[in-house]
């Protein structure tokens, strides 16, 4: 009961607040949060609501293929963004594809803030030589640009798991390698807070009771270093879903038969110069929607939770 | 003398703290520095007896703080020993220690940074008793929590709010309750009432005068405001850069101070009786403590100075009048002792 | 009769803020005279920092000045466009500021300060005004001063900071400074030192300074006239030995009780209950009504109803019912034995 009294509390006192008013007032905002809704959820109950499925060989008749987008002269009113080379709809292979860039970006994004925020925690808190430690492993693995990690830690895995085995378990190696070039900007920021709040007289007051380091991290220092966290992430997930997505468009990031965002785009490349343009362009404005929507939220949550500004 | 040891709860005997404040390696290297290091406190010794209070004053850089962190066991000493009701800190390991630390608490100075902010009011309260295993998390702890927001003078209903909800001393009031959380007999007060403006200071200090006298409570008062020193210690120690040079019975401190920096001191008090006092202005300032005058850290700034006092540190020694006090003048009784109208 | 060289008149300052509007300055009014030193004492809220920034015209945004008056020198400066509100400041009004660590500019010579503050107010040539920085550094008691004015502030100690901050607010010879806690971040021994030396430089510049400050032993060593704030409201003004030892006001007994002494031998200390109010909750009539011992005294419920304004009460004035009806000033005897009535029935 109590803890029910304090979720409904916990509403009011988020309606209440600094952040929401910033966000009522912010028309931008509120459409981009409303595409980027409109975006999640046809990808998340894509195989539900999605017109047609473009993975059931059965429905898919080759008559169909090469079907220009529903409102041109030679359209099919049921394709609404017409079909690709497999008599596939637009439309749904996009809803489809659009499940699996998130999936991979939200994944790859939380794991790196998990990864990233336990080795900026401890790097601050502990400090000395395991500081130290951390931050050049940081600072090393920054001076390779986040592709080319991703690039070699898939390429390591094909190598060692084999070509057979790899298209299953292809999308963890690649949540793995964009969590992994995209871990450090937590630990950083992490380690930066955790360095202010260690010497407040609360820190002090819980080795004073006697709490064991760890449990003063977590429980202690760790809500108070999570604000500037959820901006990054938020800012994260669009930079993870473009990793995915040139990943795939290079050819060694999902699998063809689970095919993201980047897929489709490098698949309709190659048609889009014998005119049939739609099958490569509707798929690259969803995802230049997809990441511009979670990038105005991101900016606009750095400056509403920054509270030098308000 | 016997009967007396018994009563002792805490005994500092000769604590020293130092802290590496030089540059890192390579830039000592380089620029041909020598390793820095600052004596926080060198060499303090005093005991507090069950039910006293007993304050620390001085000003900025004499160690004060340091010591009460020492005596808290967030830092150990460099030098030195610790003993509580016997038991030596550094010693003492585990289980042995836990339970020790049970039986002593600390209030710190910043009313804002003192409380975990993300953390309710209960929450914050309730954490010594079940950090120490006094009590389990239900009905009987959010009781015992409401008792104790009580007994300091806010409502039970407040367990559910956030710091942010209150004011600077109803924050202080908080972290009182978060300390006897634990029920300890021991409390390390580090100027809490500096934050505070002065209507919210009286009800503070009256508030701790009130539970002393209720649990029985000992407390080691850190400050630099001799007045409200004045009201609440039995006893008084004065300290200068990491040292005690006096320590006496608050009385026989204010009515007659032996130090001349206690009795510089005394004289700075802002006159607010409009007696229109004269006063000898205090000349210099605190030294650096990095590079502490030689021999007895005062002879600077000292009317009283003579070539043994550069040389040669000063002792505590007793004086028939009460207290000790560390000034070779005093020994040798150059000084003229001053009666201050009590 | 000399008019007085700052007058403040019916001073409201509000911060617009989206929950509303709140007053953090409400109506308040007093005067300074030519050298004289007013103090400006109250707890944390009361708007007394910020009636400071108002006089220099130093206000931030949101906070606005909306209503009243601030005459300098018989002009009126509230309403001026900046340009002529930066003439004035440091040329007529100088302030020193709590922190000396910040007031100062960690990238130039404390020479460098000083000289262009006394060439931005003075016609004076470099060399001229380089002279008068070092007697000003010597006159605030800087050792040394003529080599020191080249030094950079973190070379200084906190107390030589603050006394650096000084000499830069005497440096183009203002006749009014409004200083803002300027003893609060120093330890006691230099406390001592600076508020002796702001009375010397009042006495031979002949300055008049504002004294805003917590610390009423400050007020009691340096002022000549202390106005009480509370909420926002002035709630007493009067000479200083008056206000400290016949204060007329509830809070004023009840603030000067609080304070401990030494020697007062472990009493208990007169306690407020409560605590100021916030400025979104500030009572309708007299703002200390809530917390004040003496509202059944006053008949008709005045108290909770109708803001009292300034009234004659003995030496002083007081904003308070309980004075109602008086007038004329009263003798000595008949003060003290007041205060002390009113001091038995505040609160133990």
């Amino acid at each position: 009961m109590a803890a029910l009294i304090n979720v409904v509390d916990s509403f009011r006192r988020f309606f209440d607040g600094d952040v929401w008013y910033s966000f009522k007032r912010n028309p931008l905002v509120i459409v981009a949060t409303v595409a980027a809704l409109i975006g999640i959820l046809g990808a998340a109950f894509a195989p539900w609501i999605a017109p047609h499925n473009p993975f059931d060989l059965k429905t898919l008749n080759l008559l169909d293929a090469f079907s220009p987008p529903a409102w041109s002269e030679l359209g099919k009113p049921q394709f609404w963004l017409g079909t690709d080379d497999q008599g596939r709809d637009v439309l749904s292979t996009i809803m489809h594809g659009s499940r699996v860039s998130l999936v991979v970006g939200i994944c790859a994004v939380f794991l790196s803030m998990v990864v990233g925020i336990t080795l900026g925690l401890i790097s601050g808190y502990v400090g000395g030589s395991v500081d130290a430690f951390i931050m050049r492993v940081a600072d090393i693995q920054l001076s390779f640009p986040a592709i080319l990690i991703a690039l070699l830690i898939d390429g390591v895995a094909r190598a060692v798991i084999g070509k057979e085995h790899h298209d299953q378990v292809a999308v963890y190696v690649l949540i793995f390698a964009i969590a992994a070039s995209g871990w450090v900007q937590y630990a950083r920021t992490v380690r930066g807070s955790t360095l202010v709040e260690r010497n407040k007289e609360y820190v002090q007051a819980a080795q004073v009771i006697g709490r064991r380091s760890l449990a003063i991290m977590f429980s202690h220092v760790l809500p108070n270093v999570m604000g500037p966290v959820f901006v990054l992430a938020t800012l994260h997930v669009g930079t993870a879903i473009i990793t995915e997505a040139t990943l795939s468009f290079l050819g060694v990031g999902v699998p063809p038969t689970q095919p993201s965002l980047g897929t489709l785009i490098r698949v309709g490349n190659d048609f889009l110069f014998s005119g049939e343009w739609w099958i490569t362009v509707f798929p690259g404005l969803a995802l230049v929607f997809l990441v511009l929507s979670i990038n105005i939220i991101g900016d606009w949550l750095r400056d509403a939770l920054n509270p030098k500004l308000r | 003398m016997n009967q007396k040891k018994s009563n002792i709860l805490l005994d500092v005997r000769d604590v020293a703290k130092e802290f590496d404040v030089s540059k890192p390696w390579l830039n000592r290297i380089i620029e041909r520095q020598d390793k820095q290091i600052l004596k926080a406190v060198d060499g303090v010794s005093f005991t507090i007896n069950r039910g006293e209070t007993l304050s620390l004053v001085g000003e900025s850089g004499c160690g004060k703080s340091t010591v009460a962190r020492l005596v808290c066991g967030l830092y150990t000493p460099s030098r030195g020993s610790i003993h509580f009701d016997g038991v030596d800190m550094a010693e003492a390991e585990g289980d042995t220690l836990r339970k020790l630390r049970a039986r002593f608490q600390m209030i710190f100075q910043d009313p804002y940074a003192s409380l975990n902010q993300r953390w309710r009011v209960g929450k914050i309260i309730a954490e010594p008793i079940l950090v120490h295993g006094l009590g389990k998390p239900g009905s009987a702890l959010n009781k015992r929590v409401g008792e104790l927001l009580t007994q300091v003078g806010l409502s039970p209903l407040d367990a559910e709010k956030f710091p942010h909800e209150f004011s600077g001393g109803q924050r202080q009031r908080v972290s009182i309750a978060r300390a006897l959380s634990s029920n300890p007999e021991f409390l390390v007060c580090d100027e809490p009432t500096s934050a505070l403006d002065v209507s919210v200071q009286a009800q503070i200090l009256n508030l701790m005068k009130d539970l002393q006298r209720e649990f029985g409570l000992t407390y080691l008062f850190i400050s630099h405001n001799l007045a409200v020193v004045s009201h609440i210690s039995n006893r008084v120690g004065v300290m200068y850069l990491g040292r005690l040079v006096e320590v006496a019975d608050t009385n026989r401190i204010f009515t007659m101070p032996l130090h001349p920096y206690t009795q510089m001191l005394q004289s700075a008090i802002p006159d607010l009786k409009m007696t229109g006092k004269q006063r000898t202005p205090v000349a210099g300032e605190v030294p650096n403590p990095l590079t502490p005058p030689t021999g007895c850290a005062f002879h600077p700034r000292c009317p009283h100075a003579n070539e043994r006092c550069k040389r040669e540190r000063p002792e505590m020694i007793d004086h028939p009048e009460g207290g000790q006090v560390a000034c070779h003048g005093v020994e040798e009784k150059r000084i003229n002792m001053i009666k201050l109208a009590a | 009769m000399n008019p007085p060289l700052l007058q403040v008149k019916n001073l409201r300052i509000e911060f617009p803020t989206r929950r509303g509007i709140l007053v953090a300055v409400d109506d308040i009014s007093f005067d300074i005279a030519a050298g004289e030193v007013l103090g400006v004492v109250g707890e944390s809220g009361a708007g007394k920092s910020l009636t400071g920034a108002a006089v220099i015209g130093l206000l931030e945004p949101p906070g606005r000045i909306a209503g009243g008056e601030i005459i300098f020198n018989g002009k009126r400066i509230d309403n001026l466009p900046f340009e002529e509100i930066r003439k004035i400041r440091g040329r007529e009004i100088g302030a020193i500021f709590q922190d000396p660590l910040t007031s100062l500019n960690p990238l130039y010579t404390i020479g460098r300060q000083i000289t262009e503050t006394i060439e931005t107010h003075l016609a004076l040539t470099h060399a001229q005004a380089r002279t008068r920085a070092i007697e000003l550094l010597n006159e605030v008691g800087i050792p040394a001063a003529d080599k020191r004015i080249d030094h950079y502030p973190h070379q200084f100690s906190g107390g030589m900071r603050q006394r650096v901050v000084i000499s830069l607010a005497l440096a183009a010879n203002p006749k009014l400074i409004i200083a803002d806690e300027p003893t609060t971040a120093l330890d006691v021994s230099i406390q001592a030192q600076i508020i002796t030396l702001l009375k010397k430089l009042g006495r031979e510049h002949g300055t008049a300074v504002m004294l805003v400050t917590h610390d009423m032993g400050v007020i009691a060593e340096t002022a000549d006239r202390v106005a009480v704030m509370y909420a926002g409201r002035i709630a007493e003004i009067g000479p200083v030995a008056d206000v400290i030892h016949h204060p007329q006001h509830p809070y004023t007994i009840g603030l000067m009780g609080a304070i401990p002494n030494v020697g007062d031998n472990n009493e208990r200390l007169a306690q407020i209950d409560g605590s100021m109010p916030r400025l979104t909750a500030i009572p309708a009539g007299c703002a200390f009504n809530p917390r004040c011992t003496r509202r059944a005294d006053v008949p008709n419920q005045r108290c909770t109803t109708e803001r009292p304004g300034l009234l004659p009460a003995g030496m002083t004035q007081a904003a308070c019912w309980l004075h109602a009806g008086q007038s004329g000033k009263r003798s000595e005897a008949e003060n003290e034995k007041k205060s002390d009535e009113n001091r038995k029935m505040v609160s133990v």
